[in-house]
């Protein structure tokens, strides 16, 4: 089976470097698969998970922005942070993601709106990642 | 002739100064190894994203980008990274040293500078040596954040995107290894385009998703913030190599210094009990 190299970086490590038969990501404008072979493509990253398949083998990724560039026979992953989706603590998630809510709901004059529903995107983006996960195992 | 007394006092203070000079010496050795890891964790997003802009700038792409665009230089903007303490021997004034000097020479073709500062000791001696600076970045410690950059870097592309800078240079220490740190100062706008390989199609183009214009600026300018950022940590890096070496010289420095010391204290001593002794001996034959 044809293979397509895969890797993903984030500003303070590489995180993962192989090869894939098909990766999936989230880009801006919906969900995306890369299958080996793709061509050239440039999109921005929502945050959300990274899905690397070889073969029967899956790994999940959290990627919470960033951009994707993709070539015939290369995917490059520029995370602004990515970690590995087994890492990901759900109940972290879920407090960050109240947090966010909680400033949602009073939402002052003092309140930087922005950035409060970005938070809250990226807490129900982790959430999404995990529960994912756990229906696979 | 000094006293025993005088040397002792100063064979004491010189001690101590080692002492100082010896544990900043075992600090900064320790430090250097983190803010070495630092660099080298940083490393494989820098090279990530210089290939995928290296093929960006390949593309014959519908959008050309304006950090591409070559204009007629009539100013500059120098972002100068150095470190946040001294002690570190030249490293500094090496590297501002170069940044005057490149200035200079484009002050001669009649392009004028301008600065964007990271560190306590760059914004120091541009604020002694007078020349326009637009803007700090202090205080960033041993493991810099990304987002204390991002500020920084934005003034400076703000500007050019508005055209008050045509050109901005990235200067910073190069670390080569622990004994040696190289200065550079090294363009950033205008992007050198990359030489076309041959072999290589030469029509092709991404599908972009959204916007070209949108991708790219958001992709570039994530580009130069990142080799800003990757210039701050090598730098950091080179801050504690150095600043191991110069302690390291102190404090040899201050072994010799006692050595000699020592040498004039036995001298002085025993020039003291010789005199004694003849005192003794012409006292005793005078009885």
């Amino acid at each position: 089976m044809s293979t397509i190299k895969i890797n993903i970086v984030s500003s303070s490590e590489e995180i993962y470097s192989g090869e894939a038969t098909m990766v999936y990501a989230t880009g801006t404008l919906g969900e995306l698969g890369i299958a080996p072979g793709h061509t050239p493509l440039l999109t921005g990253l929502a945050a959300g998970p990274v899905r690397v398949q070889n073969g029967s083998e899956e790994e999940a990724f959290f990627c919470s922005g960033g951009f994707l560039e993709v070539q015939p026979d290369l995917v490059t992953v520029l995370s602004d942070t990515a970690e590995r989706a087994d890492s990901l603590d759900e109940s972290e998630a879920i407090k960050a993601k109240e947090i966010a809510e909680q400033e949602l709901a009073n939402k002052d004059a003092t309140l930087d709106y922005a950035k409060a529903s970005a938070q809250l995107a990226e807490a129900v983006a982790r959430l999404k990642t995990i529960q994912k996960l756990r229906k696979k195992q | 002739m000094a006293n025993t007394k005088e040397v002792r006092k100063q064979i004491a203070s010189i001690k101590s100064t080692q002492k100082i000079t010896s544990a900043m010496e075992m600090v900064a050795a320790s430090k250097m190894k983190k803010t070495q890891d630092t660099m080298l964790e940083g490393r494989p997003y820098s090279l990530k994203i210089k290939d995928v802009i290296s093929h960006i700038a390949l593309a014959s792409s519908e959008y050309p980008h304006p950090f591409y665009e070559e204009r007629t230089p009539k100013k500059a903007c120098f972002i100068v990274v150095s470190s946040d303490k001294g002690l570190c021997g030249g490293l500094n004034i090496n590297l501002f040293k170069q940044v005057i000097a490149r200035s200079a020479e484009l002050n001669e073709q009649e392009i004028e500078s301008c600065f964007a500062l990271i560190g306590t000791k760059a914004s120091a001696f541009f604020k002694s040596v007078g020349g326009k600076v637009v803007a700090v970045a202090e205080k960033l410690g041993d493991k810099p954040n990304p987002d204390d950059l991002i500020g920084l870097t934005k003034v400076v592309l703000d500007m050019h995107k508005n055209g008050d800078i045509d050109q901005a240079y990235l200067c910073s220490n190069g670390f080569v290894n622990t004994m040696t740190q190289q200065p550079n100062v090294e363009q950033l706008i205008p992007l050198a385009p990359e030489e076309h390989d041959e072999s290589s199609p030469t029509q092709w183009d991404y599908i972009y998703e959204p916007e070209a214009k949108e991708l790219l600026d958001g992709l570039l300018t994530r580009y130069i913030e990142s080799l800003v950022y990757q210039a701050v940590i090598e730098n950091n890096a080179c801050e504690q190599a150095a600043k191991m070496i110069a302690m390291k010289n102190a404090t040899d420095n201050a072994g010799d210094l006692i050595k000699e010391l020592e040498l004039l204290y036995n001298n002085v001593r025993q020039a003291a009990i010789t005199q004694e002794l003849s005192e003794i001996v012409g006292g005793a034959s005078a009885v």
